[in-house]
């Protein structure tokens, strides 16, 4: 008989990762991830929370600004200011960022287009409960999808993020540089991940549930998920479901 | 609604609906405008036994347009092979269906939006996308990729430019929301093209095999229900529209009869759908597309010999005053309509809510077989259903080849044999034709990764999905080059059918089946009637000799701009299948070293080429001739060279010939450009042995070690086969040589032109599409 984790991936009318994220977590040993409908209100003792990629309420007003006041995202607010992981991938990243659990905001891409193809992103903090299986500025691989990843942050922030180590990806070129041409949609000091002041609630753009078989071109997302699982397994025993 | 049976005769004087209050009267001018000819009309009183109501006529109008009609293809059509083992639904229902093994059935289907995305072309593009997607999923399939087929007149207009860019980014912005990857697709641009763009989706869609649901109103009492978004006045009488030809000043005048796309409510509509038929709920479903919520309970009755009833009064409309006439004919987007069995309604309406969609009973299914419309319990249109689904006359007509085109065919092209100057600046400009360069400004607008089953992405030669569980996957192109079509309609869609299978066997993929769009000019012009006659002849006979039955499809005649007609662009979308993903190929040289070798021959064809197009200015001689046999023996000869694992690229030759191939393997890397060094020893001229189009080939590489097995294997397959030379550094330069001339270019060049050509022409000027849509992700 062992504990598995519990993950929470949340599902806002229009997300369209959740099944990719659910999918990457099942690929792993120790974890049952469930699908938890936005109109719920209460977590119910799960360990980690995600908040998929998608186009919640169509994005209509501003990419994340509705399904910031859906029912569950109150008790994600919660469990984040308590200390629990909680990751958002893309619109999750910006949904985190309208509730106001990262500093900052998302804009449109610079070239005001949409953009997919795979990026390369640089680990900056290895230290998080979701890079720890990362080198210190090990490049990535991983697909980005979105026409509002432009991040953008008063400079005291940027200089906050940038002091305390909070930006935790950053673009860059295949082998490891900063340039202009690498960073694919005018992001700030080349961000694609931060966390918040604790290190527990991490909102990048890229995609590393796409990344996590190499017959989807990259598994260079995997230890990301894995590094989670090593978080939580070595936190303090939790009234997990228990299974056989 | 009045759930009182009428009698089985609706031309009794008791079941005849009285004019309506309001409505116009029915003159011949009114039948006219409404696209009825003479003869047809005759056919509706007939059918009727007294005049129709205004209702009715535009209830006919819609149905017998040949949008949904068929009344110029038909014939045609019923010449193509629709049938397999593995094919569980054929033409005829929302999409076709095959069975693609481990207890999976795959919808596809491909549909065009040609004239709505010529006037308003990012609207146009994504409702294209929308209505292919509600296809798909109406049978009871989960959408998993979809592709584009569309073609625009020259770039050096401001207007194509804008068509071109609203058009793409009307395709990503609803894809990319609803969550579906964009595999692949094509871009085609001449300037036939010009003013009359051919939009295509293609969507493909997976499910077990006992999921699938049909289109049928069936079980008499069962309730009709209106589901998604609301009906409003937008894209009234778009099927009529649909199949008209443009006229100058149609941009304008023609904007209310485009819909307008909601992607967000397509994705609840989408997960709605699918809960719903697996709720046992309900026993039918269907989108409300062309000709909307006439043809959708029309055809729903007509296929299940059924009648209908539908009250006016209990469809949720956007705004009060709307007449029978137009909520029957309006098309509005993201609407289904479903069949609940009777007593489940409010379970029905609680799946909708949990989505936040509303669904309303808005009629029944009866046994009198008729269609039958009442407003506050009165009728105001009553017809039999079946003559009214099915009993659109059919047209057969005199087909008679053009003589200008013949004599561009037969023209003698010898001269243009001898090269304007140097080749390896004409192979240079050549690589920077927009119909050569790299798609990559077009499908990085697409999300081609979400549902984290894509395998090989948009940029090859087919894309891949992989199925759930399990290693299997399916493959999926589309095809057509509308130059062979006209100067020879019956290679043409030969060589579409040919060419669609290469690049399926060039991923490792079965060829299984067929999907089409004939888009083709006004059929009522006899050189016009000859290109579909001769196209769909071509068609048949080689979906026959590979075993790629037609699944389904869809016809866009009337494509003409001031009576100028499009290329016939009989645009093939074919799906193949893989045992195992892993061994999935892509078209791109791998390392320094590697050993090119050419599966086919080179023939001394420059006809319809890139090359004489781009270089002459030329649309003119023979399209490359189409060997169906050799084709069947190179495909299964490249198939089981990607079983036996030893190829590590396959790339068909197409538009730009031999050398625009061996340019697009050696770049298929963006950030790893390589070079190359090849060998020719054809004593052809060179412009055609570099640029000629000939059929049948395919660029493979291989590690050295391998050569000898991979010619051995093309010799017991009877595919002709040779090293032409091998993968070399970057540094080293691409370079062909041949006995009669050379192409030695520089790989950085190269891979600028390649790369730069078609964001050279897209961003720097303000063509951008409308901000309608642009202003969300």
């Amino acid at each position: 008989m062992s504990v598995k984790l519990r993950v929470a991936v949340v599902t806002f009318p229009g997300s369209n990762c959740d099944h990719d994220c659910y999918r990457a977590f099942r690929l792993l040993d120790g974890v049952e991830p469930e699908f938890r409908w936005h109109r719920e209100a209460e977590l119910d003792g799960v360990d980690a929370v995600v908040l998929p990629g998608g186009f919640s309420y169509g994005d209509y007003l501003r990419a994340g600004s509705i399904a910031r006041f859906s029912p569950i995202m109150e008790s994600v607010v919660r469990f984040a200011r308590e200390g629990g992981p909680v990751l958002g991938i893309c619109n999750g990243f910006q949904i985190l960022c309208e509730a106001g659990l990262l500093p900052g905001a998302l804009l449109r891409n610079n070239g005001l287009r949409f953009r997919s193809h795979d990026v390369h992103i640089r680990v900056e903090n290895p230290g998080t409960p979701f890079t720890s299986r990362y080198e210190p500025h090990q490049v990535l691989r991983v697909p980005i999808a979105h026409g509002e990843g432009n991040y953008h942050a008063a400079p005291e922030v940027l200089a906050e993020l940038e002091g305390a180590g909070r930006i935790v990806f950053r673009y860059c070129t295949p082998d490891g540089t900063l340039s202009e041409a690498a960073n694919p949609n005018g992001s700030a000091h080349h961000i694609a991940g931060i966390v918040n002041e604790a290190g527990n609630v991490l909102g990048m753009m890229p995609h590393p549930e796409r990344a996590v078989e190499p017959v989807l071109g990259s598994s260079d997302g995997a230890p990301l998920f894995e590094s989670l699982l090593d978080h939580l397994a070595a936190a303090a025993p939790h009234a997990g479901e228990l299974t056989t | 609604m009045s759930p009182t049976k009428t009698d089985q005769d609706a031309a009794t004087p008791e079941a005849a609906p009285r004019p309506r209050p309001g409505d116009p009267e029915i003159t011949p001018e009114v039948v006219a405008d409404h696209g009825l000819s003479p003869d047809e009309y005759e056919r509706v009183l007939r059918i009727l036994g007294r005049t129709p109501t205004f209702t009715e006529l535009g209830i006919f109008s819609a149905m017998w347009s040949e949008h949904c009609g068929y009344k110029n293809s038909k014939p045609l059509l019923r010449l193509l092979p629709t049938e397999a083992p593995w094919v569980i639904q054929g033409p005829g229902e929302n999409a076709g269906v095959i069975d693609v093994g481990d207890g999976h059935a795959l919808a596809f289907k491909i549909e065009s939006h040609n004239h709505p995305s010529a006037v308003e072309p990012y609207q146009g593009a994504a409702t294209g996308v929308g209505g292919i997607l509600r296809d798909i999923f109406t049978m009871g399939a989960r959408p998993v990729a979809v592709l584009d087929s569309i073609r625009f007149g020259d770039l050096d207009s401001g207007r194509n430019r804008y068509l071109f860019a609203g058009v793409v980014s009307g395709i990503g912005d609803y894809g990319n929301c609803v969550g579906i990857p964009n595999i692949g697709g094509e871009v085609f641009f001449d300037r036939a093209y010009d003013g009359n763009p051919l939009v295509n989706a293609m969507a493909l869609g997976i499910m077990k095999r006992e999921e699938l649901i049909k289109g049928e109103a069936s079980g008499i009492g069962n309730t009709l229900m209106a589901v998604g978004a609301r009906t409003g006045r937008d894209g009234i009488h778009g099927a009529t529209f649909a199949s008209e030809e443009l006229s100058e000043d149609a941009d304008e005048s023609s904007r209310p009869q485009v819909q307008v796309g909601d992607p967000f409510t397509e994705k609840l509509l989408l997960e709605a759908s699918l809960e719903l038929i697996r709720s046992g709920h309900i026993v039918g479903i269907q989108d409300m597309g062309a000709a909307g919520l006439t043809s959708s309970a029309s055809e729903m009755a007509g296929r299940a010999g059924s009648g209908v009833v539908l009250e006016m009064s209990k469809v949720p409309v956007r705004e009060p005053g709307m007449t029978p006439y137009e909520i029957l004919l309006s098309e509005s987007q993201e609407r289904m309509l479903v069949v609940a069995l009777r007593g489940r309604e409010d379970e029905v309406r609680r799946i909708l809510e949990k989505w936040e969609l509303e669904a309303e009973a808005v009629g029944e299914v009866t046994d009198d077989g008729h269609f039958r419309i009442e407003e506050n319990g009165r009728v105001v249109a009553n017809i039999p259903a079946l003559p009214l689904t099915d009993g659109c006359p059919t047209y057969e007509r005199e087909g008679v080849e053009s003589d200008e085109i013949r004599g561009l065919r037969e023209q003698n092209l010898s001269e243009v044999l001898e090269p304007r100057g140097d080749l390896s600046a004409a192979f240079l400009d050549l690589m920077g034709s927009p119909n050569l360069a790299s798609r990559r400004w077009i499908y990085e607008q697409y999300d081609t990764t979400v549902r984290t089953s894509t395998v090989v992405r948009p940029g090859g030669d087919a894309g891949v999905i992989r199925l759930p569980h399990g290693k299997r996957g399916v493959a999926a192109t589309t095809d057509c080059n509308g130059r062979y079509c006209w100067l020879d309609p019956r290679e043409g869609a030969k060589a579409a059918v040919a060419e669609a299978a290469r690049n399926l066997v060039c991923v490792g993929a079965l060829p299984t089946a067929i999907t089409n769009n004939l888009n083709f000019g006004n059929p009522l012009k006899p050189h016009i009637y000859f290109q579909m006659r001769e196209a769909v002849l071509g068609m048949a006979e080689a979906c026959s000799l590979f075993e790629t039955p037609v699944t389904g499809g869809n016809v866009s005649l009337f494509n003409e701009t001031d009576g100028k007609a499009i290329y016939p662009t009989p645009v093939i979308g074919m799906v193949g299948v893989l045992d195992d993903v892993e061994r999935a190929l892509g078209h791109g040289f791998r390392d320094e070293g590697d050993a090119i070798i050419l599966l086919g021959e080179n023939r001394e064809e420059i006809g319809a080429s890139e090359y004489l197009y781009r270089n002459h200015d030329l649309v003119a001689g023979a399209p490359p001739l189409v060997d169906l046999v050799a084709e069947r023996r190179l495909q299964h000869g490249v198939l089981a060279m990607v079983q036996k694992g030893i190829l590590l690229s396959a790339h068909d030759c197409a538009e730009g010939g031999l050398a625009a191939a061996l340019a697009e393997s050696a770049l298929a890397d963006p950030e790893r450009p390589l070079g190359l060094r090849v060998e020719l020893h054809d004593r052809i001229a060179p412009v055609a042995l570099f640029f000629g189009e000939t059929q049948g080939r395919i660029v493979v590489s291989c590690a050295p070690d391998d050569v000898d097995e991979v010619l051995g294997m093309a010799r017991n397959h009877g595919v002709p086969a040779r090293v032409l030379g091998a993968v070399r550094a970057a540094e080293q330069g691409f370079r062909l040589d041949a006995p009669l001339g050379s192409i030695r270019v520089d790989t950085a060049a190269l891979s600028e032109r390649y790369f730069n050509s078609i964001p050279a022409i897209m961003d720097t000027d303000g063509d951008l599409p409308d901000a309608a849509g642009a202003s969300h992700e």
